[in-house]
């Protein structure tokens, strides 16, 4: 049973959410649902600090024991910080993929962006639909 | 069990070296010491205990000698104890592989006429036996398409891979510089003909197929899709690591094949070692034998040499390809280099030739009748388990397969979520080798049951008998499936913490 | 000879279970057009007597020489007699390979125990569980650091083998990167001015060997150094594994990789192959590194054993984001590596001496000849370069009493008339280097 999607985020249909701090600055991590699929994670390869993504590129990548997942950059912007945490413990993410799990934090190219992104509302349409 | 550092005491050696009969000299001063080093820990173990610590892994180990192996994809056939015989005569180990041709023209025989052999069975037009595994072999392939397009002068990007593929067909695609297609399977399992007509363009240097299929299933329209490829000037390369499915029965060159690549280790009966040594041999129509790696060997009428000429054909024309014909009375045989399309060279020297040996004789020792024989016990054993195993395990594709056959394990789960991997690991303490699961990858939960040839009826009923209690076993106590296994030396091994924090050198603590 | 147990009977059974009255039924897929009525040309079945009989008869068309001095690549060493023991128990070679780890526990910590070894040896933190062979291993090397820093120039020293950098060619020309030689210099050593000059921000990788293909041993640590300032990589090759036995490897130096044939431990000559890629490299490559790794963990009672570790990097999973394709290695060759080195212990260094010290006699000797010259003025491990007056006639000569001469330069130096490059390992007696300087007086 995934958590609850928490309604201050929004989210891409990668799985990926973002968390807006109001100035400019958005924190991405990838939703709970994400995490089971992925199960046990055992490697988060972060982005140097300053890298440029342009929203759908790949940003970090997501290892576990089975499989590789790109998580891809939902909006533009500059990686200005990574959670480092996750070198030494990247179980973080299945533990608390809303919270301490965050991947990194970005400084938004143009805010118009997240028009693309969808509500937590949405998104649980999105993941019914799937299921389906 | 210990490491075999956990067992090493200082001062104790298993294996010695003479004393020299020559004078000996002060190394220090003739080499410096900057260029020597410090330590050397290697273990200091007596004969005895060196012995018994291998022999005792061994015992931890399962070899298709000691029983059943049905993985689907690897064709775990019998290893006939006279290839192995025959593979260590000095005359085959003992040779320097620059020894002059003089000196080689046993080992040049029986790699030319390896690969005359291999031509006939797969009506190809020429072989490389350089490749030391079927990764290896793709990757030649792979190269050849690209080389032949370069010399047409096409720019070609892309290349065309099945849904159901084997993961080293896109990663030997995009290792040439290809971005790879997927290409759909229609519900049958084979090629969606619709969906190859949509994808095939001029930018497609090649499809890369695998026939039968990692379904055990042959393409019936195989004519369609050659055509299709062909068409729009395309070629078509073949996996051929199913070719147990069709020795004697059809040939790939017929179908409409342009390069395959042939696993020694699969279809020809040579060990697979623990994970290699292996052989790939690549196979080419007339088209792409320019691009062959070198070097190739050239058969001359008069004695066996290196020849830096170019070799000429029957009409007295320079030629860049060594058509050979066996001749055995006087021919002699040679390396030669002196093909300027080639590719070049993919690794050193000339190929796995012991394990080359081994296939040969294995060739040799079957025969033509042999061969055919061998694919047809390899397809009866398989639809044979299949027939058997169809009412307790949900079979994807229910037509006649040929040496494999696929089933999925979405009925346990679904029933109590016992999963293929559950299934796979109560299966060993059965005392089987469990079939390849979670390949391929568009048959959910899948397990995929290769018997081969070798197999005996009787074999074959215990094994169904052991999946069908298993079935029984997953409805009425699944605990005891999830837990397997439970009569090996170590149970389930944690691979998060392994992939977490990788251990992959012992240290001293 | 007929591997299938199937009597008459059997497959009368099997088809009923099946459905089918006859086998053609099961090839029914196969269009008919496409369908063989015979094999051409395929010889008749032989008895398991006939098998011997035939396949003797081509290993009796070979000439085995009294002894080779040609080294290049493939070295003539001792087996221990324990080596073909081991690999030859049936558990060991019948085996797939170790994706089922509770009954693979045998060769997972077998080649655990490989990994350890060869880390040590070539003084770097992690080995993989073996290549293809040593030009593989270097031209995988390559192509690593050149996806990894997303630079598309190879420099490789013209010291190293001739058919390494012919690999190195096509598996560069595959992927799309340039390849840059660096000549050698009088000492034998690579030129460290050339490599200088060469060095930008394009280059992916700086690719040497020591001992290199004249037998010359190199200083890496400088040509490290010179890579790295331009933030190159270094891989570093070789070819005769005993050399580790006494000399400074070159992961201790700093090199990035170390990538080697393993084929001197343990693994007889075999025309060739198979042979033994050593991979070995810095800890940081851990996750980028291609081929099979076994790591050590534990089962759920808290017991040691052994898994193939980080396979996301591979291409079953990663597919066409691999960095490689590789699949099968040389496990069994491993093994036999594995087996040597834990057989020989602390006496490789012994046995590495004796390489030396044969070598040191065999050039002495032939230095005495009238008209012999030595070409480079470096210190060597086991083998060396002479000039001589005709090394045809030398050849010739040698191969008349069934000797394996030395390997002639000139085809892949062009510069280098009359100039050969010899070996001689521990399996050279003083009376064989004796009867050559008698034959060749």
């Amino acid at each position: 049973m995934s958590k609850q999607n928490p309604k201050d985020r929004l989210y891409s249909r990668d799985h990926e959410w973002i968390k807006d701090d109001g100035k400019g600055i958005v924190i991405v991590g990838i939703t709970d649902y994400a995490q089971e699929m992925l199960t046990d994670i055992v490697f988060v390869d972060l982005p140097e600090i300053g890298r440029k993504v342009v929203a759908h590129a790949t940003v970090a990548v997501v290892e576990s024991v089975k499989s590789v997942s790109d998580i891809y950059a939902p909006v533009s912007g500059e990686v200005i910080d990574v959670n480092t945490r996750l070198e030494e413990t990247p179980e973080l993410i299945n533990q608390d993929a809303f919270g301490e799990g965050w991947i990194v934090k970005m400084r938004l190219d143009d805010a118009g962006e997240r028009k693309m992104l969808l509500s937590a509302d949405d998104y649980d349409e999105m993941l019914k639909e799937e299921k389906s | 069990m210990e490491l075999i550092f956990e067992i090493s005491k200082p001062g104790r050696s298993a294996a010695d070296v003479p004393a020299s009969d020559v004078p000996a000299i002060n190394i220090e001063n003739a080499i410096g010491k900057k260029y020597l080093r410090g330590d050397l820990d290697l273990p200091e173990v007596a004969e005895i205990d060196l012995i018994r610590h291998y022999t005792n892994l061994s015992r931890r180990n399962f070899g298709v000698d000691l029983g059943f192996y049905p993985l689907g994809s690897c064709t775990m056939k019998y290893n006939p104890k006279v290839n192995e015989n025959v593979a260590v005569l000095p005359g085959f180990t003992g040779l320097h592989p620059y020894a002059d041709d003089e000196f080689a023209q046993g080992n040049l025989q029986l790699i030319y006429e390896m690969q005359k052999c291999l031509s006939n069975i797969f009506g190809m037009a020429e072989f490389t036996l350089q490749p030391a595994a079927g990764a290896h072999g793709e990757l030649t392939g792979v190269m050849m398409i690209k080389k032949y397009f370069e010399k047409k002068g096409q720019k070609r990007r892309v290349i065309l891979i099945p849904d159901a593929a084997h993961g080293t067909n896109p990663a030997s695609g995009a290792l040439c510089g290809f971005d790879t297609v997927e290409l759909r399977s229609n519900s049958e399992g084979g090629v969606d003909i619709e969906h190859l007509q949509s994808l095939m363009t001029d930018d497609v240097a090649a499809l890369m197929l695998t026939n039968p299929n990692t379904l055990g299933l042959f393409e019936r329209n195989i004519e369609k899709v050659a055509q299709i490829v062909h068409g729009r000037g395309g070629l078509l390369y073949g996996d051929g690591a199913n070719a147990n499915a069709f020795l004697g029965k059809t040939r790939p060159g017929d179908l409409g094949f342009d390069v395959i690549q042939l696993n020694l280790h699969k279809t020809f009966s040579t060990p697979h070692g623990g994970g290699g040594p292996g052989s790939g041999p690549v196979g080419v129509g007339k088209a792409l034998i320019d691009f062959l790696p070198v070097p190739r060997i050239i058969k001359k009428d008069s004695g066996y040499d290196w020849s830096e000429d170019h070799p000429k054909n029957r009409d007295g024309e320079t030629s860049y390809l060594p058509i050979p014909h066996i001749n055995l009375k006087d021919s002699t045989y040679a390396w030669s280099s002196d093909f300027p399309d080639s590719i070049g060279r993919v690794r050193s020297f000339y190929g796995n030739f012991n394990v080359i040996v081994k296939a040969y004789t294995y060739i040799r020792s079957l025969g033509a009748e042999g061969l055919k024989r061998a694919t047809e016990m390899a397809v009866l054993n398989a639809n044979y388990i299949k027939e058997k195993l169809k009412p307790y395990f949900d079979l994807p594709y229910d037509r006649i397969c040929m040496h494999e056959c696929v089933f999925s394990g979405n009925r346990q789960v679904a029933q109590s979520g016992v999963h293929t991997s559950d299934i796979a690991k109560r299966l060993i303490d059965y005392g089987y080798h469990p079939p390849t699961i979670y390949f391929p990858l568009i048959v959910h939960e899948a397990i995929m049951i290769e018997p081969t040839e070798t197999e005996s009826k009787e074999t074959l009923d215990t094994f169904c008998g052991a999946m069908i209690a298993i079935a029984k076993e997953a409805k009425e106590n699944p605990d005891g499936v999830k837990n397997a296994p439970l009569t090996t030396p170590v149970s389930r091994l944690d691979e998060v913490l392994a992939a977490r924090k990788p251990d992959v050198c012992w240290k001293k603590s | 000879m007929d591997y299938c147990p199937h009597t008459p009977d059997d497959i009368k059974q099997m088809q009923a279970s099946i459905g089918i009255a006859n086998l053609d039924e099961l090839f029914a897929d196969i269009p008919q057009k496409f369908r063989l009525k015979s094999m051409p040309d395929i010889p008749a079945a032989l008895s398991e007597q006939e098998t011997i009989a035939v396949m003797s008869g081509i290993a009796s068309k070979n000439k085995l020489p009294r002894f080779t001095l040609t080294g290049a690549g493939a070295y003539h060493h001792f087996i221990p007699a324990v080596v073909g023991h081991i690999i030859g128990r049936a558990e060991f070679y019948t085996a797939y390979t170790p994706y089922q780890a509770e009954i693979s526990q045998g060769i997972l910590q077998a080649i655990y125990e490989y990994q350890t070894m060869i880390a040590h040896l070539t003084g770097t933190e992690i080995a993989n569980a073996s290549m293809y062979d040593g030009a593989t291993a270097m031209a995988e090397a390559a192509v690593l650091c050149a996806k990894m820093s997303n630079r598309t120039k190879i420099i490789v020293a013209r010291s190293v083998h001739p058919e390494y950098r012919q690999v190195l060619r096509t598996y560069s020309w595959a992927n799309g990167y340039a390849v840059v030689e660096i000549p050698y210099v009088s000492s034998g050593q690579i030129d460290l001015n050339a490599l200088q000059n060469e060095l930008d921000d394009q280059v992916a990788a700086v690719l040497v060997q020591s001992p290199n293909f004249f037998g010359v041993i190199e200083d890496v640590a400088p040509i490290v150094d010179a890579a790295h300032k331009k933030g190159a990589l270094l891989v570093a090759g070789f070819t005769d594994g005993t050399n580790l036995g006494i000399l400074q490897p070159a992961g201790a130096a700093g090199a990035d990789f170390v990538v080697g044939e393993g084929q001197s431990f343990g693994n007889p000559l075999n025309y060739g192959g198979p042979y033994l890629g050593i991979f070995a490299a810095r800890e940081k490559f851990m996750r980028r590194i291609p081929g099979r790794l076994v790591g050590a963990t534990v089962d759920k009672n808290g017991k040691r054993g052994f898994v193939l570790t980080l396979q996301t990097r591979e291409q079953h999973i990663r597919r066409e984001k691999a960095t490689s394709n590789i699949c099968s290695n040389e496990a069994l060759c491993a093994l036999a590596a594995g087996v040597y080195l834990s057989a020989l212990g602390k006496n490789l260094k012994r046995l590495s001496e004796l390489n030396i010290y044969k070598t040191q006699y065999l050039k002495n000797k032939l230095l005495q000849l009238k008209g012999w010259k030595e070409v480079f003025s470096s210190p060597v491990y086991n083998e060396f370069v002479l000039s001589c007056p005709d090394s045809k006639i030398v050849n010739e000569k040698l191969k008349k009493e069934r000797i394996i001469g030395g390997y002639e330069l000139q085809k892949d130096y062009p510069e280098m008339e009359n100039t050969l490059l010899f070996c001689a390992t521990e399996m050279i007696s003083k009376e064989d280097i004796d009867r050559v300087v008698a034959i060749l007086k």
